[in-house]
């Protein structure tokens, strides 16, 4: 399965990426910025993601929240989202509406400026902070998403600090950083634009060109530093975190290679055999045989700088302490060492990849998405098409070759929560601590 | 900023729309009683079947809630007479078939996707499912344990104790809705196989079932699979359940669930809601629009946009054949909980009070109708609307009706579903957030008669 991909850029730089569908009456416009939360300076963790918030804030020719107005009136629908490398922004419109999005998006990325004040930095700094409240503070477990890649990056590294960014941090970004980072980042050069769906090619072009068309090309950003590390953490990295929690949880990570690079693929379809679906190693074993955990599952950050990330993450039940919890699931990943996997756990695990990634590509906005995901990191948005066979040529001696590599003590770090002993009234932070062996 | 007139002719208009019409379907009846709804989608290799029983969480026979649950997972987890539930899975996920059971209030569903290539070989597995469920005693405990350990960790989880509690709150003790779908830790531990047994053979029966098949597929060979599959089948049809959807009050209350040291409120003010069936569901879903239900509506922008109380905050009816909760959900920063709920109190009363704008109303019904298309891209969102137009007994055109009605909404009319469907003397507020923070200010609001509670529900002084 194949789906339709042009490309072409703009003088200024803005790389395009079209992919024509008709089969419904629906367009997709997608739009990647290169620039995530590794960008930032010290000082101004969560920038990049306020500055997200402060997109949606209006323009020179759009008033603050007009966006979200004018999109949900075109009967479309939107948002964006920040990640460590990249920022994105989205819409799914009608596609007799598809010149609206592209205005949007044009108006943002050339006249945002004008439409700045303090008092709507000061408003969404305050969301932003209710909003890492709401998805980390005061939810159980939630500091995962900022302690892990804090335990697994080295200080210096740019994936080290928090995306959502400090609360002190927070505070301090003022209306000159936000012009500063607009002017250095938010520049065409920095950005790919897709188009999937309903759309006739020479009308998309030609309005990009006449929207787009004009905005200046950026002055260039500053480099990102070296992101490159060794393939290996060189030992056991460990954090026990007490929390308001009820049952111990293990985020247990292995240093894995970058996203996109072949190795990549083997580390993918690992993370599938180990924790994707019920059928995977770690359910049926832990879940299902052994009835020590209550889930079990594992993913990929997918980086696409340096190296990734490979977490297995499993809760555990009830009757089972933190100590026995980290002992069952390093046993497993031992015995995995050991024996390797199997053949057939390879195929189910790239079966059920194959058949997600097709289910995915039904929704123009997923389309648009990885193309551009992949023109913003490769400048080959073409690679989608190569997903389905990328995974499909793995082997078990490649899976099983990337697991003796990497899956042993001498790459793992874990993040434990325990339930908290001293009871209410002690802030989490404070209890954690951190060992290197 | 340039003045309004000058924005508007610098905007872009939109071309003619293209038709749209919701994906064809037909509907037959088997012989012995399963129904079929094929919608031939033909886009990409792909076939979504969903496998609606007349056995959701209503059914579940008093003291043990938590039955028709445990069976819809059990379905598969507990394997069949040929494949214990390791081997299933494993059957399944070869083909590459994402596969989920799980049942809600109205009805259970098993839901696959799957490339078209492998549907003959999945709808075998699915007649095995459906037909020789074998309910293996190891797992059947295993998914008790399990469903223990999920409500265990709901006392440290905020919004889900938010919810779950405010449906307790809300609702009669007599009422099915009061308790938790899954069941209470009491009444899980009481279930044993034997009624499972029972559950499954008095609800999961030919008469209650409904196929539906969307995707890649013609009509004629999505029903030769289905005789193929459950032809045989033989079985009567299980009697409908009807829910007891009686309030528990109806004077207003709050209800503070304590969670000491927490930095945001987890905020929920509603009141029993309306069938899915009542004919005003249009007024009300596109008064709810303007309230609470779009990121510009007017509760979002008030609590978030105008007061940066919060991240959101949304509101909502919860569809189900009978009344479900009407629900204003948010969660706010500890000290302003007063002031936010003081603000929805508002927007509830003045939705009431005078009519929306034209701009208000144009942009709910322009939404809903522009965006219905984009609703219906996968064959899994197909097939769930295809089970709402089934479980709720929608009349066949209910689709192709959708967007015109949406159109026809007024202001009056809006005001009027306001004013009959919203009340404000019956509200019952959950916070579960720290007293020491909330509870003075709260009482002081003077919103209703205020009780605390521990995070098992309990009150305490």
């Amino acid at each position: 399965m194949r789906i339709p991909i042009d490309t072409f850029s703009l003088p200024n730089g803005l790389f395009v990426t079209l992919s024509e569908d008709h089969t419904a009456p629906i367009v997709a416009v997608n739009l990647w910025y290169h620039v995530g939360s590794a960008n930032e300076r010290p000082g101004r963790t969560g920038f990049a993601h306020l500055f997200e918030h402060m997109l949606f804030q209006g323009s020179a020719d759009v008033e603050a929240n007009e966006h979200f107005e004018l999109v949900q009136r075109a009967g479309g629908t939107l948002n964006g989202s920040t990640w460590l490398e990249r920022t994105n922004y989205f819409e799914t419109v009608p596609s007799n509406q598809l010149e609206l999005a592209l205005w949007l998006e044009a108006n943002r990325m050339g006249k945002l400026l004008p439409a700045m004040t303090q008092q709507k930095l000061d408003t969404q700094r305050e969301v932003v902070m209710n909003e890492r409240r709401w998805s980390m503070d005061n939810q159980p477990y939630g500091t995962w998403m900022e302690r892990l890649p804090a335990l697994c990056f080295p200080p210096e590294h740019p994936f080290h600090h928090s995306l959502m960014g400090s609360m002190e941090d927070l505070t301090a970004a003022s209306l000159d950083d936000v012009a500063q980072f607009f002017a250095t980042y938010y520049t065409p050069d920095n950005a790919v634009l897709s188009i999937a769906g309903d759309f006739e090619p020479g009308d998309a072009r030609r309005l990009i060109e006449k929207h787009f068309g004009d905005i200046p090309r950026g002055a260039g950003k500053p480099p990102l530093p070296d992101m490159s590390l060794p393939p290996l953490f060189g030992g056991w990295k460990r954090e026990v975190v007490p929390d308001d929690v009820m049952l111990p949880r293990l985020f247990l990570a292995f240093r894995s290679p970058a996203f996109g690079t072949e190795e990549y693929y083997a580390a993918s379809v690992c993370g599938a055999v180990l924790g994707l679906r019920n059928g995977s190693r770690l359910r049926r074993r832990l879940v299902r045989e052994r009835q020590i955990a209550a889930d079990a599952s594992a993913f990929t950050y997918d980086l696409a700088k340096g190296s990734d990330l490979l977490v297995v993450d499993v809760t555990a039940r009830p009757e089972v302490t933190a100590e026995q919890l980290e002992q069952e699931v390093a046993d497993e990943i031992d015995t995995i060492v050991r024996d390797g996997v199997q053949a057939a756990e390879v195929e189910r695990a790239v079966a059920v990849i194959q058949t997600s990634f097709v289910s995915s590509l039904q929704e123009a906005g997923e389309r648009a998405d990885r193309l551009s995901l992949f023109a913003t990191y490769f400048r080959r948005p073409e690679l989608v098409n190569e997903e389905v066979s990328r995974y499909q040529a793995v082997t078990v001696d490649g899976v099983n070759a990337f697991i003796r590599e990497r899956l042993g003590n001498n790459n793992r770090a874990s993040l434990l929560y325990v339930a908290r002993e001293d009871g209410p009234g002690e802030l989490v932070g404070a209890g954690a601590a951190a060992e290197e062996r | 900023m340039t003045s309004p007139t000058a924005v508007k002719a610098s905007r872009p208009n939109p071309g003619p729309p293209r038709e749209y019409h919701f994906p064809r379907f037909e509907r037959r009846r088997l012989e012995n009683g399963i129904e079929l709804v094929v919608a031939p989608v033909t886009k990409l290799p792909l076939v979504t079947v969903a496998i609606l029983s007349d056995a959701g969480s209503v059914c579940d026979p008093a003291g043990r809630e938590g039955v028709a649950q445990l069976v819809a997972k059990l379905m598969l987890e507990g394997g069949t007479t040929n494949s214990d539930g390791a081997e299933l899975t494993e059957r399944f996920e070869r083909l590459g078939a994402s596969i989920e059971s799980q049942a809600d209030w109205d009805a259970a569903a098993i839901t696959m996707t799957t490339l078209s290539e492998h549907l003959p070989a999945a709808f075998d597995l699915l007649s095995e499912v459906l037909r020789t469920p074998e309910f293996r005693a190891r797992e059947v405990e295993r998914l008790k344990a399990e469903r223990l350990a999920e409500i265990l960790q709901l006392r440290t989880e905020p919004r889900g104790l938010a919810d779950e509690l405010f449906s307790r709150f809300l609702y009669s003790a007599s009422s099915r809705y009061a308790r938790p779908e899954g069941g209470d830790e009491g009444s899980v531990a009481a279930i044993d196989r034997d009624q499972i047994l029972a559950f499954y053979e008095g609800r999961y029966l030919p008469g209650g079932t409904t196929v539906i098949v969307a995707g890649d597929i013609t009509s004629e060979r999505a029903e030769e699979l289905t005789r193929r599959a459950f032809g045989s089948w033989t079985g009567g049809k299980p009697a409908r359940v009807v829910a007891d959807d009686l309030p528990a009050r109806r004077e207003r209350a709050v209800h503070i669930i304590a969670k000491g040291d927490a930095p945001q409120s987890e905020l929920r003010i509603g009141h029993v809601g309306i069938a899915r069936n009542h004919p005003d569901f249009f007024p009300v879903n596109v008064m709810n629009a303007v309230l609470g239900g779009l990121f510009n509506s007017r509760i979002n922008l008030n609590l978030r946009e105008v007061h940066a109380y919060t991240y959101g905050a949304f509101s909502g009816i919860q569809w189900r054949r009978e009344a479900g909760p009407f629900v204003v959900s948010t969660a706010v920063k500890s000290d302003i909980t007063d002031a936010a709920a003081r603000e929805i109190l508002s927007e509830i009363n003045r939705i009431r009070a005078e009519a929306i704008t034209p701009e208000e109303l144009s942009l709910a019904t322009s939404y809903l109708d522009g965006v219905f298309p984009i609703r219906f891209e996968t064959t899994s969102a197909i097939a769930a609307a295809l089970a709402v137009l089934v479980v709720h007994g929608l009349p066949e055109d209910y689709y192709d009706q959708y967007r015109a009605r949406v159109r026809s909404m007024t202001a009056d009319r809006l005001l009027e579903a306001a004013q009959r469907h919203l009340h404000p003397e019956s509200l019952q507020m959950v916070v579960v957030g720290d007293p020491a923070v909330v509870r003075s200010p709260l009482e002081q609001l003077g919103f209703g008669a205020t009780t605390l509670y521990d995070t098992a529900g309990n009150p305490t002084p």
